[in-house]
């Protein structure tokens, strides 16, 4: 076929792609207002309108009398920085690692702990501080995060044999019904080890739902290279999520190795997110709430939708943070009941415009 | 442009042969229907041409067997339109056709101002420019057929296969999207197989028939030959009237008394 194709049509393929460039500038300028909002309100420390001036005045070049004195420098800087820097790689991750089970299970529904990434996590740490907590005192590093991110893996891995097994991994169905298997039968062991150790039902609760409040730059710097990784991994198949939206089949008779794209995919969002999951707990909501927000704005092509989501779930749990350490007193209302109780209206406003505007 | 060989091909689900040994050779810019009854075999033996199945014997394009080509190679070779075509409701049309690009792609790479342009020639080419922005939800049966086809086409493949193109669509819609085809075929040398469910327009638009029956091929040739009454009753288990046109188009009439025995 010798199709040549007319200028006129080529400009307006060109102005289709540059439509979409517009969301890009938004994003940051999204996630930069949500961290310096993020460092700014604290419960302690300086007045929250000299923060954003100190911050200036330790940047290279920069020098500003700010009026923050050294041990407040110290709350907004090893203190609130690293937890929004937590919460802002959480976040992003988890949105990011939604969007791509989404896409490759084309599933909307289909959060990042669909394969058992958090019910294996939720049981590695019970399993720490239930039977295990003696054996592991001695260990160099956290047990019950090392602990959470081994046993995330070992959940998604296995079930991601037992679907291969029964169904091959050319259905995504069989996945997720393996996955389901798999969810049932973790939740169940730390049912049990939790009845049998009741003492400790607390303390697990507090380290599954949520612990953003004690992030330190050490947890930044765990966790990064996994989240890093994974990304630029879940980044670089964005297309051949797009394919996948018109089927298996399809997509392999255009030429895509659909079950490599699947396991690959897989793989690096499970990665991603057992490594949040280890340090900041299971965080609901965020893995599916995002990558809604950003589709329902900027479109669903996994090309915008993927580098979109990693911004805009940044700034959603950075924000998302907020009020839960402002508002309880003296104990702080988990992340991930606060990520429900603000996501889900949000949602179900931003859903009803959307209908409105049809 | 392309000729394609089968030979021996056979499909099997679990232990299930579904296609037996089927040989048979489409010249370059040929138009070949398969034709059955319901599970006769003829989506499994076009879904082993595009690959998506696994398949016994061989399947050659312009000679080389497709088994030696990678899998890009063989989706730039042979375009596929499916039975019930998965469109995402949010896709642009734009979006979609660009799909068909995707055997030119890298594996890491995207879509040049080549591709782009391509897709948007297709679209001209099809008259869909209009609809290019739309998302595919909003659009109409018709429309949405003639996007599957430009996605095919976007592929530049020389071989084409539609299983069952038209079962969605009314007459007028039918007789569009089979006009379209069929002006491809002439104006660019398309090699096309089809499966499809209504005799008459099988016969009106391919070049050659064949009937398939639980795997095996029973009867091929021209329309005339093929669509016979007594053929169709054996095979369809219907009792059908067919008429010949002047201009030599087979009807097929199903007819209503009695009962079948």
């Amino acid at each position: 076929m010798d199709l040549t194709a007319p200028s006129l049509t080529v400009d307006g393929a060109a102005a289709r792609s540059a439509g979409r460039i517009g969301w890009y500038p938004a994003a940051v300028g999204v996630v930069i207002v949500a961290v310096l909002l993020g460092v700014m309100i604290g419960p302690a420390g300086p007045a929250s309108w000299r923060v954003p001036l100190a911050v200036l005045d330790h940047l290279p070049l920069i020098s500003i009398d700010s009026g923050v004195t050294a041990a407040e420098w110290n709350i907004i800087w090893e203190v609130r920085m690293p937890r929004v820097v937590l919460a802002g790689i959480v976040g992003s991750m988890l949105s990011l690692a939604g969007a791509s089970y989404q896409g490759v299970f084309r599933n909307p529904l289909v959060d990042p702990y669909l394969l058992g990434a958090a019910a294996g996590a939720g049981l590695g740490a019970t399993i720490v501080f239930t039977v295990a907590r003696s054996s592991t005192a001695d260990w160099p590093v956290d047990p019950a995060p090392a602990m959470a991110f081994v046993f995330a893996l070992g959940t998604v891995a296995l079930t991601y044999v037992v679907g291969a097994a029964f169904g091959g991994t050319k259905s995504g169905v069989t996945l997720v019904l393996a996955g389901v298997a798999m969810v049932s039968l973790t939740t169940a062991i730390q049912t049990f080890l939790l009845q049998r150790h009741s003492e400790v039902v607390r303390e697990v609760y507090s380290w599954i739902l949520g612990r953003l409040s004690s992030a330190s730059w050490a947890d930044v710097r765990m966790v990064s290279p996994y989240v890093i990784g994974s990304s630029i991994v879940l980044l670089l198949h964005r297309r051949h999520l797009d394919l996948l939206r018109i089927g298996d089949d399809e997509a392999a008779a255009l030429g895509a190795p659909v079950a490599r794209v699947r396991l690959v995919v897989v793989t690096a969002a499970t990665l991603g997110t057992a490594a949040v999951v280890a340090v900041s707990g299971l965080i609901g909501f965020v893995g599916i709430v995002v990558p809604h927000m950003v589709r329902l704005i900027a479109g669903s092509s996994y090309r915008q939708l993927l580098p979109l989501t990693i911004a805009f779930g940044a700034a959603f749990l950075i924000l998302a943070d907020i009020p839960g350490r402002v508002l309880t007193d003296p104990a702080e209302t988990p992340i991930g009941v606060v990520t429900a109780l603000l996501g889900a209206p949000f949602f179900i406003v931003l859903l009803r415009t959307r209908q409105v505007a049809r | 442009m392309s000729s394609i060989e089968l030979r021996d091909v056979s499909v099997r689900y679990g232990r299930r042969e579904v296609v037996h040994a089927f040989t048979e050779s489409v010249r370059s810019g040929e138009w070949l229907g398969l034709i059955g009854p319901n599970g006769a075999g003829k989506s499994s033996l076009l879904r082993a041409i595009v690959g998506i199945v696994e398949f016994g014997g061989e399947i050659a394009v312009d000679g080389t067997s497709l088994a030696l080509r990678s899998r890009s190679r063989r989706a730039a070779l042979v375009a596929y339109v499916p039975q019930e075509p998965l469109m995402p409701d949010d896709m642009t049309g734009f979006e979609y056709v660009l799909l068909g690009r995707a055997p030119y792609v890298g594996y890491f790479g995207s879509e040049t101002k080549h591709d782009r342009s391509m897709a948007a020639a297709v679209l001209e080419r099809l008259d869909l420019e209009t609809f290019a922005d739309r998302r595919l939800a909003t659009l109409s049966g018709g429309e949405r057929q003639r996007f599957v086809i430009a996605r095919a086409l976007a592929t530049e493949a020389p071989v084409l296969l539609l299983d069952e193109p038209t079962s969605a669509l009314d007459i007028g819609h039918q007789q569009q999207a089979l006009e379209l085809v069929s002006r491809l075929q002439n104006d660019h040398g398309l090699t096309v197989i089809s499966a499809m469910h209504d005799l008459t327009l099988a016969g009106m638009y391919s070049d050659r028939l064949a009937l398939l029956h639980e795997g095996s091929v029973v009867a091929r040739g021209t329309a005339a030959d093929v669509l016979r009454a007594e053929t169709l009753a054996e095979f369809y288990g219907v009792r059908v009237s067919v008429h010949h046109e002047p201009d030599g188009t087979v009807i097929v009439v199903p007819r209503r008394e009695g009962a079948i025995t």
